[in-house]
């Protein structure tokens, strides 16, 4: 499929709306994408013809809404090259599925074990694990970052050791955008035995990844963030560790054989899918990702890329700016400051001339405290921005700045 | 004046204005002119929660009326505080508790007070109450 921008944007029903009386720019998408007609479609379908509680139904319309939940699992199954659809697991999203992994190792780790996390992680990586340690009592430690929002990956060798049963690392860090080393950290976390488990969350709007080559333990995403729903999301497991783990909640579907007396519970995929799932959110899911492969990774990638160098490159032009994780291999996320006016000032100027950008720490305040700033202006780029955008947002800032200082 | 008079005051000034460029050029300025909290009140305890560029509120009772001073990171945060210091600076207690922000919506600044925006000012507002409920008992 060749890549028409405007074709794209007019999938897009709120990129035509306006915001203070200005054209909307919509420069947030590393907090969530906007959603496609086909999307929406696929909600709307689901609640106008087909909705229905799933798996333990014997009528037509419960079979065609587990056929389609499923088949969204088949889908992301596809995507990711998952060796086995029950090793996917549908969450509410990222954080849910951090938990469920959290709370699944609590009980196989203990006091003389070490999990590491990466310094540039989101609070809602940092959290369940702090609290899973207050349980067990095992250790974290933490790989240290460089200036350029890069992991440093001599300190991370160094504090890999046999006590080591736990890796945590961002695919990309959500306040700077930089595309950390994971295969490498995978394979050096295995040669010791540890298991990894990779937040996906920003990546997965970006590229396409291969689960089974990657190789990692655990992985999750979440889709608002690449055109699906907010509320749902996956964790892909392994077999072999998603089987080691107790269930997470309790409740129906997750439950083979029930008396007073002891429960067994279901097989994979759904001992850890209690109670009536996110069934719309599920088929939402599925249909974003139909929608991905259809516009074509390379062209998101293509076109994302043109935007982050364009726009560096045009944002480097202004006085006094000081771009943060300038780095080479990352996504197109820009986090920046200029001069000494604060963040939330830039944001809420920008907000008045229709552009959405984030401002403030992103849920990130150890990368923060680390660059000793309260704050940054972050955009963040997807396929459906133009070039055009970007100049408007050159512009405002400018305006922004005259204003201000 | 009373707090009514000051509020009819500032709306007054900003209905002067035709868009919302020049509101806020002028919220900017006031930002610059406010008077600034004692560096010694700067405190954690004088921090207003909510907000993102942090802001700092003080108040202190003189001759029967409370002065209240504030400082904030952000300039546009800092021009709206300093606004509202103006509408309930040295007034009398019983007359702060009694007065509202209606004038706020007024002169074009609603979505400053939206409870969901993280600027902080429904805090400051609240906490610039509470004062005048803690003053208003101790007399």
């Amino acid at each position: 499929m060749s890549f028409d921008i405007n074709k794209i944007r007019d999938e897009f029903p709120i990129l035509k709306r306006k915001v203070n009386g200005y054209p909307f720019v919509y420069l947030d998408n590393a907090a969530t994408s906007q959603k496609p007609k086909a999307v929406i479609d696929s909600i709307v379908n689901y609640y106008s013809n087909y909705n229905s509680n799933i798996h333990r139904g014997i009528h037509t319309v419960s079979q065609e809404a587990t056929d389609a939940y499923e088949n969204a699992r088949h889908i992301i199954q596809t995507h990711f090259n998952i060796k086995h659809s029950h090793e996917i697991i549908f969450t509410s999203g990222t954080t849910h599925s951090i938990n469920l992994v959290a709370n699944g190792f609590e009980n196989l780790l203990n006091h003389e074990d070490e999990i590491l996390i990466s310094g540039l992680e989101h609070h809602s990586n940092i959290v369940p694990w702090q609290m899973m340690c207050q349980k067990n009592k095992a250790q974290i430690k933490v790989i240290p970052m460089n200036e350029n929002g890069e992991l440093n990956l001599s300190i991370f060798e160094k504090l890999l050791s046999n006590k080591t049963k736990l890796v945590f690392v961002t695919h990309i860090s959500n306040a700077l955008g930089t595309i950390n080393p994971i295969k490498e950290i995978i394979q050096k976390a295995h040669e010791i035995g540890a298991v990894v488990l990779v937040d996906g969350a920003q990546a997965c709007s970006h590229f396409k990844t291969d689960l089974q080559e990657l190789n990692a333990d655990f992985y999750t995403t979440s889709a608002h963030k690449l055109c699906g729903p907010t509320g749902i999301g996956m964790l892909y497991g392994k077999e072999e560790w998603l089987k080691k783990m107790p269930p997470y909640q309790g409740g129906g579907e997750m439950i083979a054989n029930v008396t007073f007396e002891k429960t067994t519970y279901a097989e994979l995929p759904h001992k850890f899918e209690a109670g009536t799932p996110n069934i719309v959110g599920a088929i939402g899911f599925g249909e974003a990702i139909n929608y991905l492969n259809k516009i074509g990774f390379d062209n998101i990638k293509n076109h994302e890329s043109n935007l982050l160098k364009y726009a560096t490159k045009k944002l480097k032009m202004i006085p006094n700016i000081k771009i943060y994780g300038d780095y080479i291999d990352k996504t197109s996320v820009i986090s920046f400051n200029i001069g000494e006016i604060h963040s939330y000032d830039i944001g809420a100027i920008l907000d008045k001339f229709g552009i959405a950008v984030r401002t403030g720490q992103h849920c990130a305040q150890p990368i923060m405290d680390y660059f000793k700033i309260s704050g940054t202006v972050r955009v963040s780029f997807s396929f459906y921005n133009t070039i055009e955008e970007i100049d408007y947002l050159h512009k405002s800032l400018l305006r922004a700045v005259s204003m201000l200082s | 004046m009373t707090i009514k008079e000051i509020q009819n005051e500032i709306v007054e000034e900003f209905s002067l204005f035709e868009d919302w460029k020049q509101r806020y050029e002028y919220i900017i300025e006031l930002g610059k002119s406010i008077e600034l909290i004692n560096p010694n009140y700067k405190t954690d305890s004088n921090l207003i929660k909510g907000c993102q560029s942090k802001l700092w509120l003080h108040a202190e009772l003189s001759r029967e009326k409370i002065i209240y001073t504030a400082d904030s990171e952000g300039i546009i945060t800092k021009g709206i505080a300093a606004i509202l210091i103006r509408a309930f600076s040295n007034q009398a207690p019983l007359d702060i508790i009694n007065s509202d922000v209606k004038f706020i919506d007024e002169i074009g600044l609603k979505e400053h007070l939206s409870p969901t925006r993280a600027n902080g000012l429904i805090s400051m507002i609240r906490q610039l109450k509470y004062y005048a409920l803690a003053f208003s008992k101790n007399e």
